[in-house]
């Protein structure tokens, strides 16, 4: 009896909440504010700064976001979620959608019943190691002890990489990139392993980031993207086509600079206007304002513009653009056609 | 005098429900147990109906499934291609002896601190109630840290030993301490070490025998045999004889420096080290508390009485008061130990793999399947504090005071 109790109370704790309207739209529109899950600070992705506000590329997405659906970049309440808990808080309608450096797989998409709705950024796994360490290879690792982020796919990488190499190692599971990052310096794991621009957001906190190296071997491909529950279909091509119209914006040159001055009239390219509003009412198909994708794009400026100023070359984290680059400069970025 | 008649039959009424005190009891305790079903009932429909609608379903086939992590301190074979019911399997091995380790651990910091609260001298009594209040005031989540942290920050990280003039070496050439944890050598056995082993569990009961033997003929005749070296030679002699014998087939294999880390012997990790002193220090400040109650609760009448028979302090303690005090210590030492099990949950911290980061952890996480690993996490948890209660019960039963 008295374990049948126990159960009913932890059914009970695990539902509360759990029935979250189907028409999310709605409801973050009813509360005036998007709940945005984001990683618990990683510099560069989402970290608060000195003052205590949010910022980075995946709290960019979550800031366009609900600019296009309330018309305030700074309406947003930032959920600060682990590896582990951040599935359970999308699931349980915790959050309206999760923004934080998450790997489109088949299970979760389809097993766990979350919708990814696009890739903001194409990354993949790699190692980085103290240069003292002599090691130019992911291949050299054999027998060291790598450090891992808990409950993430690096850690099935990691095993399925090491396997097919036919080398060995000892994993150090810890929970959060802090952790990680005090016990590499530590020297209690020889490497530390998670998505490359998690190794160079990392390494530029470092005290001297010089003396540490991200090894070459990219053992994986790490689609990260924003993802929303299954279901609310509305809801998911809200926070895809917002995505899509950041990356399109940087495609036909509209910056945060602009977006004012084009979208005050129709101009000459057809696609800007469907854009940001002036010809037909896109927003409307998808329940918003005309203006939805004028103030996604002012939130922060395009792509480009938020890649440029959180993670790009000119920051401390210093990631080019490589595969992130616009289809047209030999990237992969390629937003379908507004019409 | 006593005319017994049968009480006259009173038809029963519904109003005796609630007004004749021999039905009010059960009435209420009914209406309880009815209010608890519903309540149960509903949560559950509610869960079922939740999970429907979010198109989920509780299945425990993802147990069968390939695991694909590897996990860093496995007590049977394990690949990451073994089973998600294997990793867990591997994590309640892992939990187990952390939980031994640090039970055993325990107990003697907690029994030798307990009486060391109560000696005479001013400084150890002093000392022993500093460690008591410091420890049991903390919460273990931050001992578990702090001991951790210590470890891998004060220790020699395994590239500290190499080179021509070494950082750090190691102790007797065998013993390697290091942050990732401690190397010691490990016995390799060669065919023939059965034999080796059967001998010296034989020279055990051969002590036991012959002391029992020494006994009894102090008793019969009054003759006193020497006890301590005959033991010490019926330990020692028939095993390394037939040791040698066999052509020495119990060797040891020493740990040495190879690429990363030490490679051969036996080592004992950084987490594991890290855990099972802090639950070990923690909860024997605990203990020790119960120690010192147990013994102040056996009347002061009782070491005077063995004074005057004119026992040494030493056996005072051990014959007459602990035996006397274990009755008053067990009980509540079984909340300690069941303590100790359910706080070995905090491994994941520093990343001991135990069966709340295995099962509970990685395989939650990468399958998803969040209610059915916790059900059975919550059913591990509780059958293994429901089997320490009994085993404790069933001992506490053995020593309690035999009423005549």
């Amino acid at each position: 009896m008295k374990q049948s109790v126990f159960f009913g109370a932890l059914t009970g704790a695990v539902l509360v909440g759990g029935i979250a309207g189907a028409a999310t739209l709605d409801d973050v529109k009813a509360r005036g504010k998007l709940n945005c899950g984001v990683t618990t600070g990683l510099v560069g992705f989402a970290a608060p700064d000195a003052n205590g506000n949010w910022e980075g590329f995946d709290v960019a997405v979550c800031r366009a976001v609900a600019a296009a659906v309330l018309g305030d970049p700074n309406a947003v309440e930032f959920v600060p979620t682990t590896g582990k808990t951040r599935f359970t808080a999308l699931a349980s309608g915790e959050i309206d959608m999760l923004a934080r450096n998450t790997t489109w797989t088949f299970s979760r998409d389809t097993d766990l019943k979350f919708d990814f709705v696009g890739i903001n950024y194409y990354d993949g796994q790699g190692f980085i190691v103290p240069k003292a360490l002599g090691v130019t290879s992911a291949k050299d690792l054999d027998g060291a002890t790598v450090c891992i982020q808990t409950g993430t796919t690096t850690e099935l990488n990691l095993a399925d990489y090491f396997r097919a190499n036919n080398i060995s190692y000892e994993p150090v599971p810890i929970e959060t990139n802090a952790e990680g990052q005090q016990q590499y310096l530590a020297g209690a794991c020889d490497a530390y392993t998670t998505d490359a621009s998690g190794l160079a957001a990392t390494r530029a906190t470092f005290e001297t980031p010089s003396d540490h190296v991200i090894l070459p071997e990219i053992i994986s491909k790490e689609p990260l993207g924003p993802l929303v529950r299954h279901g609310d279909n509305d809801w998911g091509d809200i926070v895809m086509w917002t995505l899509n119209a950041l990356i399109a914006a940087e495609e036909y040159g509209v910056t945060s600079a602009n977006v004012e001055e084009l979208s005050a009239a129709a101009g000459d390219n057809p696609e800007v206007n469907r854009l940001l509003g002036t010809e037909d009412n896109l927003g409307a198909m998808i329940g918003l304002d005309a203006t939805w994708a004028k103030d996604a794009i002012a939130a922060g400026g395009n792509y480009g513009e938020i890649f440029e100023k959180n993670i790009g070359e000119s920051t401390p984290i210093g990631l080019a653009r490589g595969l992130n680059a616009q289809w047209t400069e030999g990237g992969l970025l390629y937003a379908p056609p507004f019409r | 005098m006593t005319t017994l008649s049968d009480p006259t039959q009173e038809s029963f009424r519904l109003s005796m429900l609630l007004n004749d005190t021999r039905y009010r009891s059960i009435t209420f305790q009914a209406i309880a147990l009815i209010l608890l079903v519903a309540a149960i009932w509903y949560l559950m429909s509610n869960l079922f109906a939740n999970l429907e609608e979010q198109g989920l379903n509780i299945s425990y086939s993802f147990l069968g499934s390939t695991a694909g992590y590897d996990i860093n301190q496995t007590l049977i074979p394990y690949s990451s291609q073994s089973t998600n019911l294997r990793a867990a399997f591997v994590g309640v091995l892992n939990t187990l002896l952390v939980a031994v380790l640090a039970c055993v651990m325990a107990t003697i910091f907690g029994v030798i601190a307990g009486v060391l609260r109560l000696s005479n001298n001013w400084l150890v009594r002093k000392l022993m109630a500093v460690y008591v209040e410091i420890f049991r005031n903390i919460p273990v989540l931050i001992w578990i840290l702090i001991i951790y942290f210590i470890m891998t920050a004060a220790m020699p990280a395994p590239s500290a030993f190499r080179g021509d003039e070494p950082a750090a070496s190691m102790i007797l050439g065998s013993f390697a301490f290091t942050n990732r944890g401690v190397y010691i050598p490990s016995p390799v056995l060669e065919p023939g070490w059965m034999i080796v082993v059967a001998t010296f569990v034989a020279s055990i009961i051969g002590i036991v025998a012959y002391r029992r033997y020494s006994t009894k003929l102090l008793y019969d005749t009054g003759r006193l045999l020497p006890r301590f070296w005959p033991s010490v030679a019926i330990f020692f002699i028939p095993t390394l004889l037939v040791f040698f014998l066999m052509g020495r087939p119990i060797s040891l294999d020493y740990p040495a420096l190879a690429g990363f880390n030490f490679r051969g012997g036996l080592q004992i990790g950084a987490p594991l080290i890290a855990l099972w002193f802090a639950l070990s220090i923690y909860t024997g400040a605990f203990i020790a508390e119960n120690v010192r109650a147990g013994i102040q609760a056996v009347s002061r009448g009782q070491s005077e009485a063995a004074a005057a028979l004119g026992l040494r302090p030493g056996r005072i303690m051990n014959l007459v008061v602990l035996p006397q005090a274990l009755r008053v210590i067990i009980p509540p030492l079984i909340s300690q130990y069941l303590n100790i099990t359910k706080n070995s949950s905090l491994a994941i911290l520093v990343g001991y793999a135990d069966i709340t980061a295995t099962l509970g952890g990685i395989t939650l996480n990468q399958t998803g399947r969040a209610i059915e690993c916790v059900l059975l996490l919550m059913l591990f948890y509780l059958t293994i504090s429901l089997i320490i209660s009994l085993i404790l019960n069933v001992y506490n039963s053995a020593v309690r005071l035999r009423e005549r």
